[in-house]
């Protein structure tokens, strides 16, 4: 008990100004069975998850990682990361006048409010914007409703049976390489759970959810809609996130019931690297979604700027009759970036729908690549999809690539697929130019067009940061 | 018309000009006045696109010498978008297709931006609809094409007449119009070239670079100059242009190699 209550005496900073760094507790790098029990032990799991932990450890020592993808990087030494460093509350900086004045650059053409740009930039946030009681007040309205909305650790704490009854039922730890050490050594991340009926009242984002210290490689986000409910879930943001670790192997399992529906939405503008993509960030990410109920319905909308590796495929299991399943997407890369993105429906009911809509640009010396899923079950009578998958290319030595699958055992389902090519180029953007439109809302103005239908389904405030921060990623990719 | 007391709105001393090293313009002088209509003829390669994109501020394209005024203002200090703004028009010989931007969308976003310059108020999409509308008929232009992604599909005569329609729309004091002719049968001509002599009033000018005299005999110019190898050879008044009609460009090798001898 006591290093909870000493964090939340540390967690006050508007009371006591500064903070001072506390020692962390780490565990020495290197991956072992020993390492995957002290992580269940430094926070205090029940026994069942222990065990989940270990067979998925198990599993990943038997398995070789993949490399089908159209992705290239050095090889990983999963010896030489550290698997667990209790969160730390860092020293604040008194101003933004401490901050580096690139970065605030970058949040002011974000469109970014003064009190985030703080919160962002680790400056101590003062008592009018105090993050800390915003936070509390919102967890008092949810919890009203009834909806849990805590940090996976939390919840592993408050609601065992819940997690023991969800956890790993959508993305089982045997599904691939990544998710199999995810489950083993995961740290934390988002629990949502939404009980019979309850439309959540506002959108959840990562934001508010009380977090202090990093932001953890290995995230761990479970989320339930009971019968009927519904919820949206914003994850990320458009400011630029740095991270000394490499290496991010995510897992997201959402869970739709009868007539429940999901909306998760991600804005992903993690560290790309330098011009040659050294030092970014890999995105290695397992996200699925099980419309386990009839009439159940799940939706990812992604805008994926950054990393230097981003490699996910936000999936649907259309289990339930009339489910549906929709994946929107904008993957963007940039310099060296690499990209091989795309989904999964996987339909297993009859009357089942999916729609496809992915957006990939192109620019500098970056490959972009969709990977596409469509699946009909024999089961799956009258189910319907509808794909389309557009490239925009910028330049002349960026490359983009679409490997479609589509496997049918059910004559009396309609696939449709669309695709299309187009590129912005140095004639066009002068056109706009010599009409009195400057550079930035010119390359603005044709990406937005060719983004349109996904930035539709985005939330509102992400929709308008949405067109700004493609605008700034893509400066300088042109002439 | 002209005036001998009216504004100099652009004013082209000695210009050099180059694209991917390779001198294009050498030495090009020129006075455009309020009011006036002047005409740049000259074969292939002579170097009149080029001095139309060198005056747009095209990025392919490098000044090395020279300078031009714009109503006294350094033209080279200003970005593409700025000149725009200041009522310096390109219609394009050849109109890029912008897939994926509504031809509505954007020529309000450059209306506008003409708009504010010009301390007017700008016009949201309701009120820019109307504004529009009119302009249409100085191009008979359908509706229908606003609808549509800007030039996308467009015939060559209807890129040339949304050129026209920009002007009418951005209202400039400097127009240069690069090959507005070419590809054109005589009625779409016709359209293009009476789009052209109503807008052009005693404030503003026009510079028409053209191959052919038949868009003379639509559009009246005050002065013909004849480019060759990167410079102006010869100016003269409308007869220049039906003298050159009657014997063709075979005088200016002539001419040139003279120069180049002296």
């Amino acid at each position: 008990m006591t290093s909870t209550s000493t964090r939340d005496l540390v967690s006050q900073p508007y009371k006591y100004g500064f903070v001072t760094e506390i020692e962390t507790d780490k565990i020495a790098k290197g991956l072992s069975e020993e390492v995957v029990r002290l992580i269940s032990a430094k926070k205090e799991e029940p026994d069942f998850l222990l065990q989940f932990r270990l067979k998925a450890f198990r599993h990943w020592l038997t398995l070789e990682e993949p490399d089908w993808a159209a992705l290239g990087y050095p090889e990983i030494d999963y010896q030489d990361i550290v698997y667990y460093a209790a969160p730390k509350q860092q020293e604040k900086k008194a101003s933004l006048d401490e901050v580096d004045p690139k970065l605030l650059e970058t949040f002011d053409k974000l469109g970014i409010p003064l009190s985030e740009q703080k919160r962002l930039s680790n400056v101590a946030v003062d008592a009018v914007f105090d993050s800390v009681s915003i936070a509390t007040t919102y967890k008092e309205k949810l919890a009203e409703h009834g909806v849990v909305f805590c940090s996976f650790s939390e919840a592993v704490k408050e609601h065992p049976e819940l997690i023991e009854r969800y956890l790993g039922t959508v993305v089982s730890s045997n599904d691939n390489y990544f998710a199999a050490l995810n489950s083993a050594v995961f740290s934390d991340g988002s629990f949502v759970f939404i009980p019979k009926g309850v439309e959540c009242p506002m959108e959840l984002s990562t934001y508010f959810r009380i977090n202090s210290g990093d932001t953890g490689q290995f995230e761990r986000t479970l989320i339930v809609a009971e019968e009927g409910a519904s919820v949206s879930y914003l994850e990320g943001c458009t400011a630029p996130m740095f991270d000394t670790n490499q290496l991010h192997a995510a897992v997201v399992e959402l869970v739709a019931l009868d007539d429940a529906s999901i909306k998760y939405s991600t804005v992903q503008n993690w560290y790309a690297g330098d011009e040659n993509g050294v030092g970014g960030i890999y995105n290695f990410v397992t996200k699925r979604g099980q419309c386990r109920g009839d009439r159940s319905r799940i939706s990812w909308t992604q805008v994926e700027t950054g990393s230097a590796i981003t490699w996910k495929y936000p999936s649907c299991v259309l289990q339930g009759a009339d489910s549906v399943g929709e994946f929107y997407s904008v993957a963007l890369t940039n310099n060296c970036q690499q990209a091989d993105t795309g989904t999964k429906m996987v339909h297993v009911g009859p009357r089942t729908r999916s729609t496809i809509v992915s957006k990939g640009i192109s620019a500098g010396r970056s490959s972009n690549s969709y990977r596409g899923l469509v699946q009909m079950g024999p089961n799956a009578k009258a189910a319907r999809n509808y794909s389309q998958c557009d490239s925009m290319l910028i330049g002349d030595q960026a490359a983009a690539n679409t490997y479609p699958y589509i496997r049918s055992q059910q004559p009396q389902a309609a696939i449709e697929h669309e695709a299309s090519t187009c590129r912005i180029s140095e004639d066009q953007l002068f056109y706009l130019q010599s009409r009195g439109i400057g550079f930035e809302e010119a390359v603005s103005m044709m990406v937005s067009g060719f983004c349109r239908d996904v930035f539709n389904q985005l939330p509102m405030e992400f929709a308008a940061e949405a067109d700004k921060l493609l605008a700034l990623k893509l400066e300088g990719s042109v002439g | 018309m002209i005036r001998p007391d009216a504004e100099l709105l652009l004013d082209i001393q000695d210009l050099h000009a180059s694209v991917e090293d390779k001198p294009i313009l050498k030495g090009v002088n020129l006075q455009v006045k309020a009011g006036e209509v002047h005409a740049v003829m000259g074969r292939n390669g002579s170097g009149k696109s080029t001095l139309s994109k060198v005056l747009a501020g095209h990025p392919a394209y490098r000044v090395t010498g020279g300078s031009v005024r714009y109503r006294g203002q350094d033209l080279f200090e200003l970005e593409p978008e700025e000149r725009a703004r200041l009522g310096v028009f390109l219609g394009f010989q050849y109109p890029v297709e912008i897939p994926g931007v509504s031809n509505l969308e954007f020529l309000r976003v450059s209306t506008n931006a003409r708009r504010e310059k010009q301390g007017e108020e700008e016009l949201d999409t309701f009120a820019f609809e109307d504004h529009v509308h009119d302009k249409l008929k100085v191009v008979q232009m359908d509706p229908a094409f606003l609808e549509r992604s800007v030039n996308e599909g467009f015939s060559g005569g209807e890129k040339k007449r949304n050129e026209i329609l920009q002007m009418a729309l951005l209202e400039p004091v400097v127009a240069i119009l690069d090959e507005t002719d070419s590809g054109l049968d005589i009625d779409a001509l016709r359209i293009v070239a009476g789009g052209v002599n109503q807008l052009a009033t005693e404030d503003n000018a026009t510079l028409l670079i053209t191959h052919y005299q038949r868009l003379l005999d639509e559009i009246t110019p005050d002065y013909v100059h004849v480019m060759a190898a990167g410079r102006i050879l010869r100016t003269g008044g409308r007869e220049l242009a039906l003298e050159l009609e009657q014997t063709g460009y075979d005088w200016v090798d002539q001419e040139l190699a003279a120069q180049g001898a002296a």
